[in-house]
């Protein structure tokens, strides 16, 4: 606080307990590892040196119980619809979503009898990164817009 | 007082949502204790309907599919499926598109040892060689982006040749790559080969004696690890691999140690086929065949010949016609022997594609190689069998 001492001697720092709330929550996002399909290779290149998802606070956790956010980086089968939905429900609240890739977003190129036409159909989603699979930017664009949404939510009253 | 001699066997559930199986594999695993009974894997999880879905769609339409099998390795999937489908019509390619094929499918060799490498080795507890390994995988997607445009399905490999050329940049960065990779090598030795956690881990772990290769069929570096000299690039050669010289890498204790070590050497190897290959080839010439059958007609042609429009129109609208038949190709793809078997009734479809898929092989032998061991090596043997979910469940 040096910096505000001597300029600011007489003033307080106002802010509101959302702020504060949703900041820490943006500044730690713990997605759960939910590598499905191709789009898991580049969800872990991202995780990887070059692209360096923890300089944003996510660290991958193995399971939803300590999770935030649900990246569902794949295809989506009917066999594996009812896991992925089973995960979701057992991460605590606040969760978010990402589908990435055409598939999750909406089957992609796979319409067929086993898969499921994106993963919307059995999760709530908050927002879809398209590609086949997507680049690492494309990734990161969707955190930066899920950090937006995070700094909008009410924590106190809701 | 404490019996000891009670044993009771419990089934316990890993996967389809665990860190450590690779994608959505599950395995149902009976435990007396700690040591596991049996092992069964569930697949499925990934089933898309890759093979019904070729059967609606023209010989060019399907290359994209391919891409999506075996996702650490593209390139090799579509080289796997260009092939077959050119021995329905014997079709001459360029030289220099026979070269870039071997570049680009060493290339994706590379690659997927290296998500190997990281994830068996994240698995077992070294996170440093994930860093290391990633790093070397970045400059080879870069690589495939400035040739291809994607980095990872590129769908480059077509009926008949390539896509495109490959820029001069992409030369040189394989170039600079290619010196110094040998190097990067060394480094994910200098981690692992001498660790003793790492040899604690994995020598003995997962046993395949030669026999069970042969009961069990599994293929690649699950065979060579076991003392089987087999390798399709040498022994049945397709493309131009006879006019390299490398060395078929061999071990055999058979165990996960020994695996480890035999991809470690298929990295250099592959290195090597690569510097021989930019050696080689011709500084230009056609990637695409000009055989009427498969290829499109050149733009110019198009523009100036009334037959060569009508043509292009034919094949981009309809596809082109097979003879009646049926092939089978198979090429030694990171993972093992990849085969695809095209059945044709004469039509611009696949009457039936089927995808001898290796992590699907391999995957059978995991009892076998299971069986007997404590439960926490079961995390080192799903990652010594190097499967692919995308491949298995198609």
């Amino acid at each position: 606080m040096g910096l505000i001492d001597r300029k600011l001697p007489d003033n307080v720092l106002t802010t509101t307990v959302d702020s504060v709330i949703n900041y820490c929550r943006k500044g730690s996002i713990w997605p759960v590892t939910f590598g499905l399909a191709c789009c898991a290779i580049e969800m872990m290149a991202c995780g990887a040196a070059k692209y360096d998802l923890d300089r944003m606070g996510i660290i991958f956790r193995a399971t939803p119980r300590q999770s935030d956010l649900m990246l569902v980086a794949g295809t989506v089968t009917r066999k594996m619809a009812p896991v992925v939905r089973k995960v979701y429900l057992q991460m605590p609240e606040p969760k978010w979503v990402i589908a990435i890739g055409s598939c999750a977003t909406s089957g992609g190129i796979y319409n067929t009898y086993s898969t499921v036409q994106g993963v919307d159909e059995v999760i709530p989603v908050d927002f879809y990164v398209p590609g086949c699979p997507p680049r690492p930017e494309a990734f990161f664009d969707a955190i930066t817009a899920l950090q937006k949404k995070i700094m909008t939510e009410k924590v106190v009253r809701k | 007082m404490i019996n000891n001699n009670i044993s009771e066997v419990i089934t316990v559930n890993m996967g389809p949502q665990h860190p450590s199986t690779h994608g959505v594999l599950r395995l149902v695993v009976d435990i007396d204790g700690e040591t596991i009974v049996n092992v069964e894997p569930d697949v499925g999880f990934l089933h898309r309907g890759t093979e019904k879905l070729a059967e609606n769609r023209t010989y060019h339409q399907v290359i994209p599919l391919t891409d999506r099998l075996d996702y650490l390795s593209p390139l090799s999937n579509n080289l796997a499926y260009c092939l077959a489908v050119e021995k329905f019509f014997d079709v001459k390619i360029p030289e220099r598109a026979e070269y870039l094929r071997v570049i680009l499918a060493e290339m994706s060799r590379v690659a997927s040892h290296l998500v190997w490498i990281a994830t068996h080795a994240l698995d077992i507890g070294a996170m440093t060689v994930f860093l290391y390994a990633f790093r070397e995988r970045e400059d080879i997607l870069d690589m495939f982006e400035v040739g291809t445009g994607q980095r990872m399905t590129s769908s480059w490999i077509r009926i008949g040749g390539i896509r495109a050329d490959m820029p001069e940049d992409f030369f040189v960065r394989l170039k600079s790559f290619t010196d110094k990779f040998d190097s990067c090598v060394d480094l994910y030795e200098n981690l692992l080969t001498n660790n003793r956690i790492w040899k604690m881990r994995t020598i003995g772990i997962g046993h395949l004696s030669a026999e069970d290769v042969q009961v069990y069929g599994t293929s690649g570096p699950l065979m060579r690890g076991s003392g089987v000299d087999f390798d399709l690039r040498r022994d049945e050669p397709y493309g131009i691999y006879d006019r390299f010289k490398w060395e078929i890498p061999v071990e055999e204790a058979g165990d996960t140690y020994a695996r480890y070590k035999v991809r470690m050497k298929e990295l250099r190897e592959s290195n090597k086929i690569l510097q021989q290959a930019l050696e080689q080839i011709p500084a230009t010439g056609e990637v695409m065949t000009d055989d009427p059958r498969v290829a499109l007609p050149s733009h110019e042609d198009v523009y100036e010949r009334m037959e060569a429009l009508i043509r292009r129109f034919y094949i981009v609208s309809k596809g082109f016609k097979a003879p009646k038949g049926e092939t089978y190709q198979g090429i030694e793809a990171p993972k093992g022997e990849l085969g695809f078997y095209l059945v044709s009734e004469g039509e611009e479809r696949p009457y039936r594609m089927k995808i001898r898929a290796p992590s699907y092989v391999n995957l059978g032998a995991l009892n076998k190689m299971a069986a007997g061991h404590m439960l926490a090596d079961l995390v080192a043997i799903v990652g010594t069998n190097d499967v692919v979910l995308g491949e298995i469940d198609r």
